[in-house]
């Protein structure tokens, strides 16, 4: 159930990518062109649905006349422009940076990230066994969803999500400065504390799983979360006018979590606290 | 926007210290009581939202009244301007003199930097810190450079409680000596005022010596008063002077005299060549900015200047926090005025009818000299609806910033101003395009602006001849560290390093000069003959950045002072990337490991940051995170500081 609304037709502009010409439409960013030429460049912040805060840079490389290295996730296309992935300067930052990731936080549940470490050759043990790390206990403070921030990788995308750029709700912000930098709510006070309205729409977009379903996070600590076993069907919201659409992923024939797709023009994957969490009553047998 | 307010309530004396910012609240959505009339209608909406910007000046008003900033403080000053509180607790924790726990109220804060730790800061932290223990009322902080490195070691103390300034009455009293550049004592020092003991006070102490910096926390009125800034210039009174001529001779409390030692000439010719003449003449200067990015002044104003989107802003960044920068600090000292007016031109040249002056919250003195300067200006009709008679209507607003040596990055310090947390913007847009509230803007420091004033007196021509062909006219330069006269010089661009180190009284063991600051880079006491130019920098194979020349004897060991520029950056980073994030951390752990090792021992770890510091220079979104491993690596490639 896909719709892909037509946009207004834009202009193609021209430029080089790893020695090709390439054309992509105006406002595209290197990312999009990459993406379209079947190039893989590793993203962590970029989201479908947000824009990046390019603030991991994983994604970064080389322009031609750039003094530094270039977020291909955010730096729109030029016309004339010579782009190049794949450059040993390119490689290695992406190196590094993966491994400096992978050496402060806990990346066990982003995907792709393992595969990206062996692509790059990353050594995120190469900082020593004294290398500061985001050790934080899981917070759950609340039955719908759980923060765990030693799994963070600061990538403002619930920021976004929860702010301007879909829920206006500005139940979190990132607090403090450099390394003890942390998503918080106001006072860093418990969820429950706070102005969040649980609607998830932060979970949906975090690409770590630093923010992951009650359910998810029990399942998972009680070794029973297993993706290869769960089917997920996409229907239609049952509370409310709007419609949105939601994915059911089912495990064991009882719901775990729920997504919405993000390819949606309505909802572009955001749910409501009914919506996203309240699946029980469907599973409720007695 | 539907935001949410927690239970707490403010004290009646945060109350108080946010409404005298902002005017009382109008009704309950504020957080007035309730009359009947609020059930009828709700205010606030986009006119407070417009308002974001008083953020920050509402967190100053609460921290300098209560010395911490409370959940119900924070709440009451949210609601006021529309301000979701989860954000503006991530602003509130951005800022280094900020705290939302509770703190004594005096808050002592000890530079342990590096031209301090070269003047035995580490003792005087010691020291204080056992004389001052918990319980004391008074907190000690180690501090990143207060930018008073010519006096080294140095300490600041802030009071907080409730501030009725007189500050320009303090200005007004006759100082020691009784003359020009005379000294008041520190800023409401509080004696006998109101015999109250809560008035909100700041007191700079140095050099500080434990027993100074202890008195200057806990009775101001008996320490020592600051002395005059003309102390941190050793020309001063030099007639061939151009930028700090003024500094010393001239009372930078009295507007008449700045004029009777030429003040406001340059603003004159400036409206006689009208705007797009202004910038043909800064162009022609070749005048670059004095910041360490060294882009031509005139083509920033010309492309501020040209773009059809409104209002336009000027922003003056007077945030140094370079470690060993402070001649912006003596600029607005002892010449205030010159600043006023200057702004007042580029406003002129660039379209701006606002210009914010972000001063960084170190600054107490500073801060107050140009308060008065730009009142007085505002009481003569230098600003205003209606400069000079000329019709152009120009005004400034000063800002305060909060302990964040990120805010210097032009971006960062927008969204500084803004109530935004003070993290960098990704650039492009660029600026001149898109700066300040989204607008298009100047931003210059307060070193390049003070040019502007020789190039219009002196006309273009005769300022371009001063320097060298790509570098031209007077520059700037900080010295400190091992010599016998610490202080800001003055200098045509093309002096070599030695030159100004002999100025200064350079001693014979002399082992590194740190040039640029903690961004820049280490030369070796054989390289003296470096050009003090922009180019020349570059071609040794090093940077000017923003004139900042520390010099370090034999004494001073080097592995420390590494260790004190990485900790440095990694306390400054944003945060906002990675590379620069976690990049600052890894590689202070990697000096700390090999502090004491040579050789073989150090290989591995230098291999490491070599690794680290090559991405960090590549990928970061901005210049700290690009720069942070500049100094150090000159260390190890200059100065074989491992071997
Ligand atoms: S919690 Fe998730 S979405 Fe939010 S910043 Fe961290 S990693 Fe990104
Ligand atoms: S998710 Fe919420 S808004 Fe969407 S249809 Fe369901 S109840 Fe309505
Ligand atoms: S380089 Fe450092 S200071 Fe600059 S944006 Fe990145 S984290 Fe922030
Ligand atoms: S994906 Fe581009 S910077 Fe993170
Ligand atoms: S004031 Fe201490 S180093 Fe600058």
């Amino acid at each position: 159930m896909t719709v892909t609304p037509l946009g207004i037709p834009r202009r193609l502009l021209e430029f080089t990518l790893d020695g090709e010409p390439v054309r992509a439409p105006e406002g595209s960013t290197i990312l999009d062109a990459c993406r379209a030429a079947g190039k893989d460049v590793p993203t962590l912040c970029e989201g479908d649905t947000l824009t990046p805060k390019n603030a991991c840079r994983v994604c970064v490389v080389e322009v031609e006349g750039s003094r530094t290295l270039v977020p291909a996730c955010s730096r729109r296309a030029e016309p004339g422009m010579e782009v190049r992935t794949g450059t040993e300067r390119a490689r290695h930052s992406r190196k590094v940076v993966l491994e400096l990731l992978a050496s402060s936080v806990d990346l066990s549940t982003t995907p792709r990230v393992a595969g990206w470490l062996k692509e790059y050759e990353a050594k995120p043990d190469r900082f020593g066994p004294d290398a500061a790390r985001v050790d934080e206990e899981p917070r759950v403070d609340n039955d719908l969803y759980v923060r765990d921030y030693g799994k963070c990788i600061l990538c403002y995308k619930c920021v976004d999500a929860c702010g301007d750029q879909w829920q206006n709700t500005f139940a979190i912000s990132v607090a403090g400065r450099g390394f003890d930098a942390r998503i918080a709510v106001e006072h860093d006070a418990p969820l429950t504390d706070s102005a969040c309205v649980y609607c998830g729409n932060c979970i949906e977009v975090c690409p770590t799983g630093a923010l992951s379903f009650k359910s998810e996070f029990d399942m998972r600590a009680a070794g029973t979360w297993d993706e290869s076993r769960q089917s997920e069907t996409t229907t239609v919201c049952a509370y409310c006018g709007v419609g949105c659409n939601l994915t059911l992923h089912v495990q064991d024939n009882e719901i775990v979590k729920v997504t919405s797709p993000h390819d949606n023009p309505v909802t572009h994957g955001n749910l409501c606290i009914k919506g996203r969490f309240g699946y029980q009553h469907v599973q409720n047998r007695d | 926007m539907d935001l949410r307010f927690g239970d707490s309530k403010p004290t009646d004396e945060e109350r108080a210290a946010v409404d005298a910012l902002l005017g009382p609240p109008e009704s309950s959505w504020e957080g007035a009581d309730r009359s009947d009339a609020d059930l009828r209608w709700a205010r606030g909406g986009r006119e407070a939202r417009n308002r974001r910007d008083l953020l920050l000046p509402g967190l100053h008003a609460v921290n300098d009244r209560v010395g911490w900033i409370s959940e119900g403080a924070l709440d009451y000053l949210c609601r006021r301007l529309t301000v979701p509180p989860a954000e503006a607790y991530g602003v509130a924790t951005f800022y280094a003199m900020f705290s939302v726990r509770p703190r004594p109220a005096t808050v002592l804060h000890v530079c342990t930097d590096l031209a301090c730790t070269a003047a035995g800061a580490a003792g005087l932290c010691a020291d204080v810190e056992s004389r001052l223990a918990p319980g004391s009322g008074v907190q000690v902080e180690r501090s990143a450079c207060l930018g008073l490195c010519e006096r080294a070691p140095a300490a600041l103390a802030i009071r907080a409680g409730e501030t009725a300034r007189p500050a320009f009455e303090d200005e007004a009293r006759p100082g020691p000596q009784g003359g020009p550049g005379a000294q008041p004592p520190g800023e409401g020092n509080g004696k006998g005022r109101r015999g109250r003991t809560t008035q909100r006070s700041t007191a700079v102490c140095a050099p500080a010596t434990p027993d100074t910096a202890v008195r200057a926390a806990t009775a101001p009125e008996t320490a020592p008063p600051e002395p005059p800034p003309a102390t941190a210039v050793p020309q001063a009174g030099d007639p061939a002077l151009t930028l700090l001529r003024r500094v010393g001779t001239a009372d930078p409390a009295d507007l008449d005299d700045y004029r009777a030692h030429g003040g406001y000439t340059a603003l004159r010719r400036a409206f006689a060549l009208g705007p797009a003449g202004v910038i043909r003449e800064v162009t022609d200067s070749g005048l670059t900015g004095r910041g360490g990015a060294a882009f031509p002044t005139g083509r920033k104003w010309q492309a501020t200047a040209s773009q059809p989107d409104h209002p336009h802003y000027l922003v003056c960044n007077a945030d140094e926090s370079e470690p060993g920068t402070f001649k912006d600090r003596v600029l607005m000292e002892g010449d205030p005025y010159a600043l006023v007016e200057a702004m007042t031109i580029a406003a002129y040249a660039t379209g701006a009818h606002r210009g914010y002056l972000y001063l960084r919250g170190e600054y107490p003195r500073a801060l107050r000299r140009m308060e008065h300067a730009i009142g007085q200006a505002r009481a003569r009709g230098l600003l205003g609806d209606d400069v000079l008679g000329q019709g152009y209507a120009f005004d400034i607003e000063i800002r305060r910033g909060a302990g964040a040596y990120i805010c210097g990055e032009e971006t960062a310090l927008f969204n500084s101003i803004e109530g935004h947390r003070g993290e960098p913007r990704s650039k492009p847009p660029f600026p001149v395009e898109k700066g300040l509230f989204g607008r298009p803007t100047a931003e210059n420091n307060v070193e390049t602006l003070v040019n502007v004033l020789p190039v219009l007196t002196m006309g273009a021509q005769a300022y371009a001849a001063i320097g060298t062909g790509k570098s031209t006219g007077p520059k700037l330069f900080c010295v400190s560290g091992s010599v016998a006269r610490p202080g800001v010089y003055e200098l045509p661009f093309g002096a070599t390093l030695g030159e100004l180190l002999r100025l200064a009284g350079v001693r014979d063991n002399l082992r590194a000069v740190l040039l640029g600051g903690a961004a820049g880079g280490f030369v070796r006491p054989d390289e003296l003959d470096i050009p003090l130019t922009f180019e020349g920098t570059r071609e040794a194979g090093t940077t000017l950045g923003s004139g900042v020349v520390m010099a370090f004897d034999d004494t001073v060991p080097l592995p420390r002072l590494l260790l004190r520029i990485a900790e440095f950056f990694r306390d400054e980073s944003c945060g906002q990337c990675v590379p620069c994030r976690v990049g600052t951390v890894r590689q202070q752990e990697a000096l700390h490991r090999i502090a004491d090792r040579t050789g073989d021992g150090a290989a591995d770890d230098i291999a490491l940051l070599r690794e680290v510091g090559r991405t960090m220079r590549d990928a970061s979104i901005c210049g700290l995170g690009q720069t942070a491993w500049n100094a150090v690596e000159s260390a190890i490639d200059r100065l074989g500081a491992y071997e």
